[in-house]
This record gives C-alpha cells, structure tokens and sequence, in this order.
C-alpha cells in the first residue's frame, strides 16, 4: 500500500486543480507559480500563498470596517484597499477572489453602499472557499511527500523485511 | 562591492510597494540567473542607486567623470507603477534625468493597461512596459535591455573589455506544462551591437506568443488615444 499512495495521492492533487481551474477558483498564474518553485526553492507557492492569506484577511477587515462605520463616506480609501487586493489576487491566479473585487470596485467607484456590501460578502465567500481548498491542496501535497519519501528509502541501511 | 568586470552575471533592482510582487518579480529573476535586489518604494529606490539630488543632466558641470556616483552596480531597474508617494513614473523621470544614472535600463509593470499611461513612460525612457501578472515569457525579454545597457558601460569607461562570455542559460524548460511557451530563441545569441544612443530601436523579438491575449508594449509600436 506504501507505494501506491503517493500515485494516489498526485492523481488527487491533480484532480483538484482541474477542479479549481473548471470553476474558474484559480487560472493559469496559478501555474506559473507552481513553475517556479522547484529545489532552489522548494517552498515558493506555499509561501507567497500564505503571504496572500495574511494580507488578504487585513485587507477584508480593513474593508468591513470602512463599511460598518455609519458615518463611512471614504471610497477613495475602499479603492485603494480593492486595488491591492485585486493585485495580490491576479499575482496567485486567484480569479474569481479577483473578479469580485472588480465588481465591488464598481460599487464602490459609484459610492454604492449597499452593492458594496452585498460585494462585500460575497468576495469573503470566495475568498474562504480558496483558502479552503488551497489548504487542502498543501495538505494532499505534503501527504504526498511523506508517501514519495518512504516509498524511496535511503538504501545504505536496508530495512529488515518485517 | 561592485560586480566588477563579471559580465555573465547582471543584477536587477526590483521596486513594487507589494511584498507579493516583490516575491514573484524576485523568483522570476532569480530563475533567469540574474542577481536581484528589491526595494518597496522608489525612494528607497534612488538611495540604493546612490541618487543625489543635485545629479542632473543638464547642470554646467561636466558629466562625464569615470566614477560612479553609484553605490552598487545596477544593471537594470524594474518598476511597479501604482505605487505611493513616487510612482514608478516618477522614478523613472529622475533616473533618465540623472547624470549617472541615466544609462540604466528601466522597466515598468502595471495591472492596468491604459494606452497613455504607457505611452508616457515609453516617452520618458522606459524600455518595456509589462502588464501584471508578470510570466517568465516578459522577464526573458529583459536580455537585450541589460546587454546594451553594459556595452554602453563598458563603452564609457576606459579600458575595452573581452566581449562577453557565452550567456548563461536562462532557465531549464519546465517539465510537462503545456501553457509555458518555450523560451525565446534570442537568448543564446550574442546581440549585435546597436546604435547605442537609441534606446527605442524596434526590439522586434518575435513579440508576444499567439497564446497571449494582452498586448506586449516595447518601442514605438503604440497604439494611440
């Protein structure tokens, strides 16, 4: 069985970017991402994705704060949050994440509180949905490794057949 | 600590106000064997390029001393536009109208693809303009940029140097991906040395693959208003 989970595994990585990508969830910078991380840098997609997440949360309670404030006039201030979010998400591939924020930037460009609002939950909707699926591709990964890993023990010191 | 005379080795100052696209611009560069700095603000920018304030072209003083009013050698600038306090534009201006810095090649990125803007900084100077995200397929074009930018260097400072050695390669083909156009043939081939006081002459590289939909800014080849 120890050999073949880390196939199965892989086949599953697979299967849910295929997923991710038919949804429109992630595009093809997505790839790009995946393209450079290799030995030199073998960590670089969980560490930029990470650094979206960090930012991505400051940015969506930055946003909610600005519109739960009654006396909110600032879109100027939403405008700028949106673009740098925007931003981020086009750098990873997150597509739809990105798409809402082009919407809610609209709402926001036409001082359109409750668009923005309605824009407002949705792109946390997506946002969560990403997160929660990347998290799982990092953790079909890292299962991967582990499994490639015993599948190719060091051979100086062979095991003892059980 | 200069690079000194390592003419196979060049190296990028990458400023965008995004730790992102700090990391990604990094990465990429990385991956084509450049040597890479990135700073978060072009203020940051100009002190590392050793900017002074008085540094213009136009003053009486000569400006043509041997030294290098540079700390550390630069041998390309790629700028983010949108970012505050000094845009991408600005800094841009204030390279091409430093006397010492002026020959460096600069870059500028943006998310958005807005015909004027990017007119402007072609006007001002600029090499290529690229539009957000940036692939492996832009940063393979920034070789002939940097290749002219240490001719002309090597051109102004005194002694001639042995041409160039054999250019590194950029990067080993990724496997199986079937989006990743290859990489651009001109990389292996020396440059021909061009005029070097056109700065725009038509980078006619074999442009943009058919697969990508936006547009590929670089010369004059702009659309207008």
């Amino acid at each position: 069985m120890l050999g073949f989970g880390a196939e199965r595994l892989r086949a599953d990585m697979n299967r849910l970017l295929a997923l991710l990508f038919h949804q429109g969830v992630l595009d093809e910078q997505f790839l790009q991402l995946q393209q450079l991380q290799d030995e030199s840098s073998p960590n670089f997609v969980s560490e930029v994705v990470n650094i979206y997440f960090h930012e991505s949360e400051k940015l969506l309670r930055n946003l909610r704060g600005l519109l739960l404030d009654r006396e909110f006039s600032d879109y100027n201030k939403m405008g700028i949050h949106l673009n740098q979010f925007m931003g981020s998400s086009s750098s990873i591939g997150a597509n739809r994440v990105r798409n809402v924020c082009v919407a809610f930037r609209a709402a926001s460009e036409q001082s359109n509180r409750p668009g923005c609002f309605r824009a407002l939950e949705l792109l946390e909707y997506e946002y969560c949905y990403l997160k929660n699926k990347l998290h799982e591709l990092f953790q079909i990964e890292q299962q991967r490794i582990l499994a490639a890993a015993v599948r190719y023990p060091p051979v100086q010191h062979p095991l003892n057949n059980p | 600590m200069g690079m000194a005379a390592s003419d196979s080795q060049f190296h990028v100052l990458a400023v965008d106000d995004s730790l992102i696209d700090r990391k990604l611009i990094e990465r990429l560069l990385k991956t084509s064997s450049y040597i890479v700095t990135t700073v978060d603000s072009g203020s940051k920018a100009l002190e590392f390029l050793g900017w002074h304030e008085d540094d213009r072209r136009n003053t009486d003083e000569t400006s043509v001393s041997p030294q290098n009013h540079q700390e550390v050698e630069v041998n390309l600038v790629i700028t983010d536009y949108c970012m505050p306090e000094m845009t991408g534009y600005d800094l841009l201006k204030k390279i091409k109208e430093s006397s010492s810095l002026r020959n460096i090649p600069v870059v500028i990125m943006s998310s958005e693809n807005v015909p004027s803007r990017i007119n402007r900084c072609l006007e001002e100077g600029a090499e290529e303009f690229f539009l957000k995200p940036v692939r492996l397929s832009d940063v393979n074009k920034l070789k002939p940029h940097l290749m002219k930018g240490k001719k002309q260097e090597i051109h102004e400072s005194t002694p001639p140097q042995s041409p160039p050695s054999q250019l590194p390669t950029p990067q080993s083909s990724p496997p199986q991906s079937q989006l990743q156009q290859p990489p651009q043939p001109q990389e292996q081939q020396q440059q021909p040395s061009q005029s070097s006081n056109n700065k725009r002459k038509g980078m006619d590289e074999g442009l943009s693959s058919p697969d990508r939909t936006r547009p590929r800014y670089n010369g004059l080849t702009m659309v207008s208003n």
